[in-house]
């Protein structure tokens, strides 16, 4: 029994050429008549990959066939960067996929679900039988027992996610802090939506153009205030972020320590989008106030990932294991299966919903 | 034997350091169970070696210098087990298991475990004097250690250069609370044991009752600073710390003099 994989992904191929092979609905039922026993298809917007068990060798034009949206499109148009992994190196890229090792940003975890998700689209069309499904359910443990011992999806990788998660390092719950909003650039909004969603309640919005501020607090759940008053709030609030199109800088040292007086014990935490800058940079050495800009942001995203891929090694290591422990259990299977008399078929094979 | 339970006792806390460091080298700093119960463990030895001690002595277990630094790891290890899982400190442990092992390995080193040649009479004011000021120390130890917590995190967070450990420090507003209670917490069982130590029936040192008010005093202006928004949290959390090293000076200085004065 031949088990591979072919495919491509964002490593080989740019999202015109993925596009032009992402999958549709009978696909597996293509590959079936293709040759292959049992086949799933992987399809995200980084990748396009085909799992397949056959008993004969099934070429990767074939594959590759079946795969492209146009089936009478002119052949010499496309010269596919498929690559194709048999046997233990299929075992080891599907659990570096599902683990997101594979992944453009290391170690995301929505890859899981989207494996998750073929899977049981296989399982449900009757295309994936019983190889596929112990290669996937210890494709799942794999991955779990990755994210588990390592930290692989440590971190934030975004620039609105790392503000979200700052501010929560700060204050903890984010249901009581006040947020302003100063200006309307794209970032802020972004960020002041991230925020909402974790909780943020009392969220103010402030623009040159009372309009502009009237529309983003309409579109983010908030309420408009004053721009001559935006300095004044910065007694009440905890959060402020700034994408103002100043060319100087609107908050200094001299201007926020009045406004910070009466709030000694309480920390305000400054997320200046802007270019260039809205606040100085000197107010970050200011007590109680955390002032991040758009590069200190970027560089805790790049922080996280140069984290994640020093866990890389760690995973590695988690899933060598797992696919020789694999690799073994396979083989003594198929020892003990040629002394059964009976096999059982794909259709025979009970796979409990519940073991997805 | 009493000994051997004490050296049981620092291995199973020496055990949540190691754990602790493995975890650190290999960039992944979970604090997780295992910690909590290494130092639940090694606070069960350092009950019995408490206990055993005590009975021994018919009296608590503060007759010498080596006492008075276990009991103070023991009251580390209390404070700890109560205030740790309830202000999500769990952390907490990763930095009490330093300090612990630091007071009991000291102890266990150095020749302080000088036994009286006499049975001391029993003096129940001076025991509770003596007790209650030691778990006052034990609060202002883990107001301390939640104090580096809050310098540490403050620092990541102004220098913007964030750490493995990040992650798995309480907010900041989380561990200010966490001191500001730690703090009240030790200033009343230390305020308590102030005045009880008027009522144990022997004359006081006067250096140490002014060293001892000194501390109460520097204490109280923290508190008192706090109260008043006058302190920033992060002078809060430094003096946490001179806090701390004051009254663990003060504590070696009465029990030294103590010692001295009880030689023949």
């Amino acid at each position: 029994m031949n088990l591979f994989c072919v495919g491509l992904s964002h490593h080989t191929a740019d999202v015109g050429t993925r596009e032009r092979f992402a999958g549709h609905a009978e696909t597996d039922c293509i590959l079936r008549g293709a040759g292959c026993t049992e086949a799933l298809l992987l399809t995200t917007c980084n990748r396009v990959e085909v799992y397949a068990a056959s008993e004969k060798r099934v070429s990767t034009d074939e594959i590759a066939r079946c795969l492209v949206r146009n089936i009478e499109n002119d052949r010499s148009e496309y010269a596919p960067p498929f690559y194709r992994y048999e046997d233990e190196k299929c075992v080891q890229h599907l659990f570096r996929v599902a683990s997101g090792l594979d992944s453009m940003v290391v170690g995301e975890s929505e890859i899981l679900g989207q494996v998750k998700k073929a899977y049981e689209s296989a399982r449900a069309s009757g295309v994936a039988g019983p190889r596929l499904h112990r290669l996937f359910q210890r494709a799942f443990r794999v991955a779990k027992q990755v994210r588990t011992h390592t930290e692989i999806t440590r971190g934030s990788v975004s620039v609105g996610s790392v503000a979200v998660d700052l501010a929560q390092r700060i204050f903890g719950q984010l249901s009581s802090c006040k947020v302003l909003v100063l200006g309307a650039g794209e970032t802020s909004e972004r960020t002041a939506r991230a925020l909402v969603s974790r909780g943020v309640t009392d969220l103010r919005v402030t623009n040159r153009s009372t309009d502009r501020a009237q529309e983003l607090a309409r579109l983010v759940g908030g309420r408009a205030v004053r721009f001559d008053e935006w300095l004044q709030q910065c007694r009440e609030i905890d959060i402020l972020i700034t994408s103002t199109s100043s060319e100087t800088a609107l908050l200094t040292p001299e201007s926020l320590a009045p406004m910070l007086r009466n709030r000694v014990d309480r920390p305000l935490f400054i997320i200046d989008t802007a270019v260039p800058r809205d606040v100085d940079p000197s107010v970050n050495e200011m007590h109680g106030v955390y002032l991040y800009d758009i590069d200190s942001l970027q560089s805790v995203a790049e922080q996280s990932l140069a984290l994640r891929r020093q866990q890389i090694t760690a995973a590695e290591a988690i899933i060598a294991e797992h696919v020789a422990d694999f690799q073994e259990k396979i083989s003594w299977g198929l020892n003990h299966a040629s002394r059964t008399p009976e096999h059982p078929s794909v259709a025979d094979s009970s796979l409990r919903a519940s073991e997805l | 034997m009493d000994r051997q339970l004490l050296i049981v006792s620092t291995l199973c806390f020496l055990a949540a350091i190691g754990r602790t460091i493995i975890s650190l080298r290999a960039g992944i700093f979970r604090p997780g169970q295992f910690n909590f119960l290494a130092i639940g463990l090694g606070f069960i030895f350092q009950t019995a070696f408490l206990s055993i001690r005590g009975h021994a002595l018919g009296r608590c277990p503060l007759t010498n210098l080596f006492e008075v630094f276990i009991f103070l790891a023991w009251s580390v290890a209390l404070i700890y087990m109560l205030v740790g899982p309830a202000y999500r400190l769990s952390l907490m442990g990763a930095f009490t298991a330093p300090l612990v092992v630091l007071l009991q390995g000291f102890a266990l080193i150095a020749p302080i475990d000088i036994r009286h040649p006499v049975k001391l009479p029993a003096n129940s004011w001076l025991e509770f004097h003596a007790s209650i000021s030691l778990v006052a120390y034990g609060a202002f130890a883990l107001a301390c250690i939640a104090g580096v917590m809050y310098l540490v995190q403050e620092r990541q967070l102004k220098t913007h250069q964030l750490h493995s450990i990040f992650s798995h420090l309480p907010p900041l507003t989380d561990l200010f609370a966490a001191i500001t209670r730690l703090l009240w917490w030790g200033f009343a069982l230390y305020t308590l044991g102030l005045v009880s130590g008027f009522f144990v029936g022997q004359p006081l040192p006067y250096v140490q009752v002014v060293c001892a008010f000194g501390v109460w005093l520097l204490y109280a202006v923290i508190l008192q600073g706090r109260h008043l928004r006058r302190l920033a949290p992060k002078h809060v959390a430094a003096l946490c710390i001179v806090g701390f090293s004051a009254a663990l000076a003060l504590l070696w200085g009465i029990t030294f003099t103590a010692q001295i004065q009880s030689l023949p």
